[in-house]
């Protein structure tokens, strides 16, 4: 049987955003939910290529492959190009559990002087660089919807959230583009 | 012109630049950064609206938001028609219509008026004495009544237009009120690099400077200060300064919620922009710098349009250019109302007198009136005013004496002196404490971080409260980590400090039950209703409030609250301290729902949840129905047919070919790790240790008390990797109370769960052909039943994607279940979806599933189940592991109700007529003729038309149904009682040969 199916991304067509924001789809990443005790961390790194954070609200990235600390034993690996996680990570030969979730999680970028204001709009972190500044992340809530974010730049940020709340949370973002700008 | 009394060279708007807009359809001029109310003013319009209760003619007493009687309709178009705004804060733009509310027909002529005279029957507690009987006329007649006479102003009744915009922000110091005090602090917390947010509810910020224009700061005119101050402060990077915002809630941990009026000043909107932003603001340190509102005198009709705060008239003069009278009294308790004396005699107004009933005013306002030329009564007071649409003079007379002298005037300025605006401490839950000398109530005991400074803390003197501001700048900074590197130095000046103040009645209140001398203007209340209401008995500040409904309109008593106080401490014979203040509520002046809502409406109200495969039923026709926030297609009519026959059509399909369902709402849990199944054993009431890979198991998840939580499918990947499936409502409480059990109770198992509902899309593909359906797709697994039995799980291909094939059936037909990565969902769906057009089958909604799975007797959770069913009342102890020694539910289980005789059972239902479908929810009896009430042997959980079964089903939980197999029962309904028989739940293929094509 040959590759037949195509895939249908959740936000294909979408685009969002203001003159201070932008809002766009992310290209399909390959995603790993990472779940390891403490004792498996170097180990795990080595075969991932990232150095697991074990810091909270913060991440570690290596080309396009990104480690984000989610919870003491738990982390979102994202690779924007697509590489097999699961294999690499049991790979470390260490006691842990990965899941793949590169189709379960969407992400959306958000970009622009107004970025920050946009994620308040219904996020109640504080996004301010200092407290939040490049690299730092969270699995927080915005609006009604739960999601992942991740600082990428100082004007940019990246919003991982479950697949079918992903209109809910860029009709969200969308709308606090707009007012971003004002 | 805009308005004859707009006064050359006075105030501060531009008289180039004018706006247009309507009252009760008259046309007036306006200037730029008038308010409905200035410009009104100016127009020699004082007549605004008509009172709640007795329909008084009523005029602008304030300047600003604590306006209890100026409330007016504000018009854009059809749809956006704002009632209850308050005139004195409402910004006029070009092309606005107003409107005054509560009368009829005209704000001159109001047929409601007749309240007035009748006044003496609605004295307060008036609707809990009267309405009081017949009980029954409450419901129909006094109710209805009073419901359409009350409130002010109509609702629009179109949807709104506008959309709102919500903003979360943090701060190190947040300064509530922009006057100079505010704006003193901020300067100072600024200064350090701390983050500042300031918000001032005017459109521009200057507080007190609004009126008073003797200040200076560093020698500059103090509004211009506080303007070029709030200029500086945006320019900085750590500061945001907003103005028209209000802080009009204070919630726990410094949490302050902001209204922005955005476009509601704009002639021509900006679309895009929102017309209120809420900003929820999480503060560090809060500074309250919310300044003082002035009080009015309280004596015989002091309502009468005309009459107004001392300072609003100063505001109108100072800010706005406007003479509010021509030949004004000025009729006070403190030394402020003085002022306002001097800068209207200075503008060229007469002033008839300054009627003082203190004998020793404040020596300097004294002297000061005496240059000007002004005639000042002190030891008098204004005892009754004249006038019917307007003040026309005041009756005044030596305190002690009945002597009265009357004096023609045409506004009359009142002021009893300052409250300090204690609304957002009180909010923060801080605790206040009365001041004797000043006798207004101050912050007392603290409750968060946060400080109040000026003339809101009881500071008065100019300099005192910058001193005071800077030095809480600094200290609220410091304390978010903040350090000065240098201090903020400012010198003010001002031309008086005032003494003196009262609260409650004054001499013209009278002591009789007759006099109208208002306190509450809003509500109508009267120092007499006070009065009463302590004669009838209620010694707590609170019962007073309710049974006058002092405080109680939509100013909340900015003006009222002191006075009511004052009275009833008096009428007590109590000080004021012992009698106490009623609570501050949020919001501090009101808030729209559109702001509250903000994002969360249409679209955005709550996450629809949509499957993979959504857009690919919606074409195929589907209707969908919400199961929780999910969209599931419920069934595919085509054309000609209804609900019912796609149904039938749907159900017959499947048993006869074959039916394909998306699933992929499902929850689905990879439970991964080496002790995996060790922690399935304790979730479950099943053994999981003898699941070998590639195979699949039902299994049921009790709570702790032994009933039934959840079931669902779980099949072995591999020795430790487990794909765990949950009832779609389940989803997420059943991943919470894994997750619970295996932190608190299971910490020492190396197992993890992640929850992957959303990574795969699952494809139900059902029917004696389903086999022949996915065979042609699928790569890499046997799918004989020899190879691939029933209750197994295979990972594999399909059109060339990776899959995990369950086999498995919720119909009793064969069946698999096709899971693929959610991307992939729809290609793969067009693929299925062609070989079950080709197979004479089609797809089905969850009523044909419904249907279709209560045919085989397969329960529901939550449907069949509600929380107080045991496996074996579910006919499901074979799924309960008798050698088990632990799992969640299972001390619950030997509960002795749980094991008694007796219990409701879950068992099939045959009505006697088979056209008869039982409704869900029908109670069921074991003789009809039994006296009520009757004795409920159960309801019916379930309930359909079954086209294969050609005839209705049922699923009841009955008291002792099991034993009960074959008898007849009945559901009484109330057109009738229909007879039924006890039935297995199983309806067809009672063998089960089905399973296996």
């Amino acid at each position: 049987m040959a590759d037949l199916a195509t895939r249908t991304l959740p936000l294909s067509g979408f685009h969002g955003g203001s003159a201070s924001a932008s809002v766009s789809p992310a290209a399909p990443a390959s995603r790993l939910s990472l779940r390891a005790k403490p004792d498996a961390v170097a180990s795990l790194s080595a075969a991932l290529g990232v150095d697991l954070p074990t810091r909270p609200k913060t991440s570690a990235s290596s080309g396009s492959r990104h480690a984000l600390w989610l919870g003491p034993d738990e982390w979102l690996i994202i690779d924007e190009t697509e590489a097999d996680l699961l294999t690499a990570a049991v790979s470390s030969g260490v006691l842990h559990s990965g899941t793949d979730i590169s189709h379960r999680n969407t992400a959306l970028f958000v970009k622009g002087r107004g970025a920050e204001a946009t994620l308040n709009s219904g996020c109640p972190q504080d996004l301010s660089l200092a407290v939040f500044p490049v690299g730092a992340c969270s699995r927080t809530v915005f609006g009604k919807a739960e999601i992942v974010l991740m600082r990428t730049a100082e004007d940019a940020f990246r919003v991982e959230c479950w697949r079918s709340f992903s209109p809910y949370v860029s009709g969200l973002l969308a709308e606090g583009a707009e007012d971003s700008g004002h | 012109m805009t308005g004859a009394n707009r006064i050359p060279g006075a105030g501060r708007l531009t008289p180039a630049r004018t706006a247009r807009f309507t009252f009760d359809g008259k046309s007036y001029n306006a200037l730029e950064g008038d308010t409905v109310a200035s410009a009104l003013l100016a127009n020699g319009v004082h007549l605004v609206g008509r009172s709640f209760k007795y329909h008084r003619p009523r005029g602008v007493v304030s300047a600003g938001p604590e306006e209890p009687n100026a409330l007016i309709g504000v018009e854009r178009d059809a749809a956006r028609q704002q009632p209850n705004v308050r005139a004195t804060v409402q910004e006029v733009f070009d092309g606005m219509k107003t409107i005054s509310q509560n009368r009829y027909p005209s704000l001159s002529f109001d047929v409601g008026s007749i309240n007035n005279l009748l006044s003496p029957f609605f004295a307060a507690g008036f609707y809990y004495k009267t309405f009081m009987w017949p009980k029954q006329a409450w419901k129909h007649i006094y109710e209805p009544q009073i419901r359409a006479a009350a409130g002010l102003g109509v609702s629009p009744k179109e949807e709104d237009p506008d959309h709102y915009s919500s903003r979360y922000a943090h701060c190190d110091v947040l300064l509530i009120g922009g006057g100079i005090a505010g704006l003193s602090a901020a300067l100072a917390a600024a200064k350090t690099g701390a983050r500042v947010i300031l918000c001032d509810e005017q459109p521009e910020v200057g507080g007190a400077m609004h009126y008073d224009k003797s200040v200076t700061v560093d020698g500059v005119d103090g509004f211009t200060w506080a303007q070029k101050t709030a200029a500086d402060l945006a320019k900085m990077s750590n500061v945001t300064v907003l103005t028209r915002t209000t802080a009009f809630g204070y919630y726990a941990q410094n949490f302050v919620a902001l209204v922005q009026r955005v476009t509601d000043h704009i002639s021509k909107p900006d679309r895009r922009l929102p017309r209120e932003r809420m900003w929820q603001v999480r503060a560090k340190r809060v500074i309250i710098a919310t300044g003082a509102i002035e009080r009015h005198m309280v004596f015989a009709n002091n309502d009468r349009p005309g009459i107004m705060q001392a300072a609003a008239a100063r505001t109108y003069l100072n800010h706005f250019g406007v003479a509010v009278g021509r030949k004004v009294g000025v009729y006070t308790a403190n030394d402020s109302a003085y002022e306002a004396a001097f800068d209207l005699k200075r503008a060229g107004v007469t002033v008839a007198a300054i009627v003082d009933c203190r004998e020793k005013p404040g020596e300097a306002v004294l002297a000061e009136a005496r240059s000007l030329g002004i005639e000042v009564l002190t030891g008098h007071s204004v005892i009754d005013t004249s006038g019917k649409l307007r003040v026309a003079g005041m009756s005044v007379a030596r305190n002690g004496s009945s002597a009265k002298r009357n004096i023609a005037i045409d506004a009359l300025l009142t002021s009893a002196g300052w409250t300090p605006s204690v609304h957002m401490f009180s909010q923060s839950r801080g605790k206040v404490a009365y001041d004797a000398e000043s006798g207004s109530f101050l912050p007392g005991v603290y409750a968060q971080d946060c400080l109040s400074i000026g003339a809101c803390n009881g500071t008065t003197d100019l300099q005192a409260t910058i001193e005071e501001a800077l030095a809480a700048g600094e200290l609220m900074a410091k304390a978010s980590g903040f350090e000065a590197t240098g201090k903020v130095e400012l010198q003010a000046t001002n031309a008086f400090q005032w003494t003196g103040g009262m609260s409650g009645a004054a001499e013209g209140a009278g002591e009789d039950t007759t006099v109208k001398a208002f306190i509450d203007f809003q509500n109508d209340v009267c120092a007499k209703d006070i009065r009463l209401a302590v004669r009838e008995g209620m010694h707590s500040i609170e019962h007073i409030k309710r049974f006058t409904t002092n405080g109680m309109a939509t100013d909340q008593g900015k003006l009222s609250n002191l006075h009511g106080l004052a009275i009833a401490a008096e009428a007590l014979g109590r000080g004021i301290p012992e009698v106490g203040l009623t609570t501050f509520r949020a919001p501090y002046t009101p808030v729209t729902f559109g702001t509250l809502i903000s994002h969360s409406r249409g679209e955005l109200f709550d996450p629809t949840r949509k499957t993979p495969m959504h857009a690919l039923e919606e074409a195929e026709g589907a209707v969908f129905e919400d199961v929780g926030q999910w969209k599931r297609a419920w069934y595919y009519p085509r054309a000609g047919e209804d609900m019912h026959q796609a149904v039938n059509r749907e159900c017959r399909t499947v048993r006869e070919t074959v039916g394909m369902f998306d699933a992929s709402t499902l929850g689905k849990i990879e439970v991964v790790g080496p002790d995996a199944a060790a922690f399935l054993n304790l979730i479950y009431t099943n053994s999981w240790d003898t699941l070998k890979p590639g195979r699949t198991r039902y299994g049921i998840m009790l709570r702790e008390d032994g009933f039934v939580y959840d079931d669902g499918v779980v099949g072995r990947l591999a020795e430790d990797r487990f794909h765990v499936t949950t009832t779609t409502g389940g989803a997420a409480r059943v991943m919470n109370h894994m997750e619970d059990y295996l932190q608190t109770e299971f910490p020492h198992l190396n197992v993890w769960l992640t929850s992957a509902t959303e990574q795969w899309a699952v494809i139900a593909v059902q029917g004696p052909k389903a086999r022949d359906v996915i065979a042609p797709l699928v790569e890499g697994i046997d799918l004989s039943n020899e190879a691939f039995p029933h209750m197994s799980v295979r990972e594999g291909k399909i059109c060339g994607v990776p899959t995990r094939l369950f086999r498995m059936s919720f119909t009793g037909e064969m069946g698999f279940e096709v899971n693929v990565p959610a991307d992939f969902g729809p290609a793969v769906w067009d693929a299925i979806r062609a070989e079950v057009e080709k197979a004479g089958g089609c797809a089905y909604g969850t009523e044909a599933m419904h249907i279709l799975r209560a045919e085989k007797g397969y329960i529901i959770v939550g449907q069949d189940t509600d929380g107080t069913v045991t496996p074996d009342d579910a006919s499901l102890s074979w799924a309960v592991g008798k050698k088990k020694p632990d799992f969640v539910g299972i001390r619950g289980l030997k509960r002795p109700d749980l094991v008694r005789s007796g219990r409701k059972q879950l068992v099939g239902l045959k009505t006697k007529d088979p056209n008869v479908v039982l409704e869900e929810g029908a109670q069921i009896v074991a003789d009809p003729n039994q006296p009520k009430p009757m004795t409920m042997l159960g309801h019916v959980t379930s309930s359909y038309w079954s086209e294969n079964c050609g005839r209705s089903i049922a699923m009841a939980l009955v008291v002792d149904g099991r034993a009960k197999l074959g008898q007849t029962l009945y559901v009484p309904m109330p057109d009738r009682t229909i007879a039924v028989e006890v039935s297995e739940m199983v309806f067809i293929d009672k063998e089960g040969v089905r399973l296996n094509g």
